[in-house]
């Protein structure tokens, strides 16, 4: 071909040679082969990245009317909220957001446990994954200070004294934490520079080695088939379909419309989620010397915060504080060793045995039951039931090691099997 | 996902309610389309409560604006100081020395008073709640806030209420109310306080002729005003679910030819 | 990439309509970032009219301190009889000596650019790249210009403006100084960033 016959390709050619656009597309989009078999589970990933590109563009215009300051934070959200046009639009997108991040990281996470996504040769891009989670509850905490009203205020002052509970530098640690004696405009001030800058900066980062591990190794299904293994005399995988166009509109695109859907409904009726997303106390300004009735989290740390509350008797001499803070640190690091407590034979719970299945019913159970209790005030008994709960929560992982080496399994066919 | 938004949706309820008192709250349902009732209820907030509690986050503008109400009548019937513009805050001079010197505490602010009760429903009962009570330094109490620190600023209007004992129907142990054999009237017991209230009785009674309203024309000035404090809560509401309809009948149109779509390649791959 | 269409116009019809929609989709999005950053409540409260009392100007001087609405300086100016005198006696040398271009308001577009004949009101901003030009009211040879007849100049780049603010031929400014819309409430208050509703 000549070049004046194709000026277009003669252009795309030219950029090839200095930058592999045309390589890096194939590989990762129309020569990338994931299996046939993705269900429902397998979009969470993607809306993952859609809610990240909302949190980032509306964190960013709002960072363009918000005031990191003691005096002037509260008065900036409302000024968000009032004189800036479309300023609620952009609020409501980042508050509904940060709830419906959460929610798809939960139910991709969940989407992990049930067809084994962790093992090998997925353990890095698991553990890349859980630094991600680890990440995120750190972002959502930090930015939950900045509107500066009372509960952000008090749960700011909660578990920031958390790190108190650390053993003879605890107290000095909170100190350092917050740069002040108490919550402060000086603690606000650098939560809002971890918020908008360094937090998000890592979460990229994290994102963009998980997605780079995840196309080294290919995605699992819910078979927890390795579609590598049958590959047809060209090379590619005879159950693979390539992610764009198959994956991309055939899959994704509508499921992005669909989610948008109800996370306008959301936005747009039930901004405060009936208290649960904005908290009615967020419409006072932070005040020290007023506690909240109630000092809840948002939902999407309930189940951590009641294992928090479950701590309640000392043991080994250390206090039951201390306690409440290795139980909730465990419970959130302990599943980033999951490739290695799991022993059995096969990935997905479609051909696990019978325990496998019973453990991780009664670990959603539990999940949402800790949820459940951590917007309650707290009573021997419901306390009792997270003690439970908790238990049941460090059984799922701790004893996965017994369970899935003695449990019967069911036989993994070669090929995915189709309807 | 549909399942998970929906159950999601449900577990949506009060969770912030009143606050420590038991007394159960009225319901009251705002109109955001009543134009009339907003304004007169901006027209209360800026006679009887702005001296006092503020109204900082919004601007006389925007209810302007919302409330349909022209400039000039704006200027001379609710901003009154002749020095602020239309554009300003509605703060009011009371200086927080001052303020704690004459309520023990600075007013709060009742721009957010709504969002931060949870709903308008405290507002609306509290407002009609006051009672006589010479104890307290103003002379007045309220059922929802416990030795509250603040005046009636209304009760030329309302009148005095005093807390009564009523009879009331005695409750026999099947639950039903009892009632003579004969004649077949109720039973009746003298109960007071919270008794009362348990029943569902207000413990309170209006003296006849002491205030210049009657009860359902309180009632209603005080619905005017729980408006436009909900108003004010979130100035935006109506707006919002309006362009809210429209972004979500966009996006089931968008569906309809995404779905197509996509359908047009897993179709392929089965 | 091969495809085994059954039916391609089938599927090009539908990457096209979702392809406009989504589109539309994204320019709906787009919306809220690019409209909030017009003047919001905020601006436009603060770039309300504002009143100036001129009862002090004294003739031939600026009023100072110099006022601001919008956060832009208002250059009120008396002139003296010397200087309107002059004023229209050099129009050659003007870019635009009868105002044709819409920088006044419609009734300050005449021969001495305002309501009263010797009171000016001007937006302080030059027009080639917004510094506020100097008040040079004295009819002197300048290093600028050897017949100055009194106007103004803008150090930045040099242009040159006469004493309606009317800018003078083979200067960078492409057009005459701004002429905000305003009134007289009476006498002594002059109003500026609104128009007199009769006047109008």
């Amino acid at each position: 071909m000549s070049e004046s016959q194709h000026p277009v390709k003669n252009m795309i050619n030219w950029i090839d040679a200095r930058l592999p656009v045309t390589e890096t597309y194939e590989k990762h989009m129309s020569k990338y082969y994931a299996p046939k078999n993705t269900n429902f589970w397998y979009l969470m990933g993607v809306l993952a990245t859609v809610v990240l590109v909302n949190q980032l563009l509306t964190g960013i215009w709002l960072t363009m009317s918000y005031i990191p300051t003691a005096d002037g934070a509260f008065a900036s959200i409302e000024y968000i909220m009032r004189d800036v046009n479309f300023g609620w639009i952009l609020r409501y997108m980042h508050s509904t957001g940060a709830s419906a991040f959460f929610l798809v990281v939960y139910l991709h996470m969940f989407r992990g446990l049930m067809y084994g996504s962790y093992q090998k040769p997925r353990e890095l891009l698991w553990i890349l994954g859980m630094l991600i989670f680890v990440a995120l509850m750190a972002e959502g905490f930090l930015g939950y200070l900045l509107p500066w009203g009372n509960m952000s205020f008090w749960a700011g002052q909660v578990i920031v004294s958390l790190a108190g509970a650390v053993p003879i530098v605890g107290d000095s640690l909170a100190t350092w934490v917050r740069g002040d004696f108490n919550i402060s405009g000086i603690t606000l001030n650098r939560f809002f520079a971890l918020h908008v800058v360094l937090v998000p900066m890592l979460l990229l980062a994290l994102v963009f080695l998980h997605i780079v591990a995840l196309h080294e190794v290919g995605s699992n299904n819910p078979d927890g088939i390795d579609i590598k293994k049958n590959l047809d005399d060209k090379g590619k995988p005879l159950d693979g379909i390539p992610f764009h166009p198959y994956l991309t509109l055939g899959h994704d695109l509508p499921a992005i419309v669909a989610f948008c859907f109800f996370f306008a409904i959301v936005m747009f009726y039930f901004p405060d989620g009936g208290g649960y997303l904005i908290e009615a106390p967020n419409y006072e300004m932070a005040n020290p010397l007023k506690t909240p009735d109630l000092i809840a989290p948002v939902w999407y740390y309930t189940p951590f915060y009641s294992m928090l509350r479950a701590a309640t008797f000392p043991f080994l001499g250390l206090d039951a504080k201390f306690w409440g803070l290795v139980v909730m640190a465990g419970a959130i690091v302990l599943p980033a060793v999951l490739p290695w407590l799991d022993r059995s034979k096969v990935k997905s719970i479609r051909y696990k045995g019978t325990a496998s299945k019973l453990f991780l019913a009664i670990f959603v159970v539990a999940f949402f039951v800790l949820g459940y209790l951590g917007v309650q005030h707290p009573t021997p008994l419901k306390t009792f039931l997270a003690q439970i709960c908790t238990a049941i929560y460090f059984a799922y992982f701790l004893l996965m090691p017994w369970y899935t080496s003695v449990e019967r399994t069911k036989l993994v066919p070669e090929r995915i099997p189709m309807k | 996902m549909r399942g998970v938004v929906l159950t999601f949706l449900l577990f949506s309820s009060h969770l912030y309610g009143a606050g420590s008192s038991s007394y159960p709250l009225d319901d009251v349902s705002p109109d955001l389309t009543d134009k009339e009732s907003l304004q007169r209820g901006a027209r209360t907030f800026v006679n009887y409560c702005m001296g006092c509690h503020e109204m900082k986050y919004q601007r006389f503008q925007r209810v302007a604006d919302d409330l349909g109400i022209p400039e000039e009548a704006m200027m001379s019937n609710l901003v009154f100081d002749p020095s602020k513009k239309l554009g300003a805050h509605m703060s009011n001079s009371m200086s927080v020395s001052n303020a704690k010197q004459w309520f023990g505490n600075v007013p709060p602010d009742l721009t957010l008073y709504t969002k931060l009760k949870g709903g308008p429903e405290y507002f609306y009962t509290y407002m009609r709640t006051f009672y006589e009570d010479p104890s307290r330094p103003f002379g007045v109490n309220n059922l929802l806030y416990k030795n509250v620190g603040m005046p009636h600023p209304l009760v030329h209007l309302q009148g005095i209420q005093k807390k009564v004992c009523k009879d009331i129907p005695k409750i026999a142990k099947n639950g039903g109310e009892m009632r003579e054999a004969i004649t077949g009237h109720p039973l009746l017991e003298n109960k007071c306080g919270d008794e009362l209230v348990n029943r569902g009785v207000s413990p309170l009674e209006l003296v006849e002729n002491s205030g210049e309203l009657s009860i359902e024309e309180y009632d209603s000035l005080i619905y005017d005003l729980t408006n436009f404090l909900y108003y004010s809560g979130d100035p935006s509401r109506l707006e919002r679910q309006r362009i809210g309809g429209f972004v979500l009948l966009f996006l089931a149109f968008f569906y309809v030819f995404a779905w197509l779509l996509g359908r047009e390649y897993t179709k392929e791959i089965h | 990439m091969e495809e085994k269409n059954l039916d391609g116009g089938r599927r090009k019809f539908l990457l096209g309509a979702t392809a406009v929609v989504g589109t539309a989709g994204v320019a709906g999005l787009a919306t809220p970032f690019v409209g909030s950053w017009q003047p919001g409540a905020k601006a436009l409260a603060a770039g309300a009219p504002v009143k100036i009392d001129i009862s002090k100007l004294v003739e031939g001087e600026m009023l100072g301190p110099i006022p601001a609405w919008r956060d832009k300086p208002i250059f009120v100016i008396k002139r003296s009889s010397d200087l309107l005198e002059r004023l229209n006696s050099r129009n050659e040398r003007l870019a635009d000596p009868d105002s044709e271009r819409t920088q006044q308001p419609g009734y300050a577009k005449n021969g001495t650019r305002s309501i009263k004949p010797e009171i000016l009101v001007l937006v302080g901003l030059c027009t080639h790249l917004s510094c506020a030009p100097k008040f040079r009211p004295k009819i002197q040879p300048e290093q600028y210009d050897e017949d100055w007849i009194g106007g103004f100049f803008c150090p930045c780049h040099g242009s040159k403006f006469d004493m309606a603010g009317r800018v003078y031929a083979g200067v960078p400014a492409p057009s005459n100084l701004e002429v905000p819309p305003h009134y007289y409430e009476n006498e002594s208050i002059l109003v500026i960033g609104e128009d007199d509703k009769e006047m109008v």
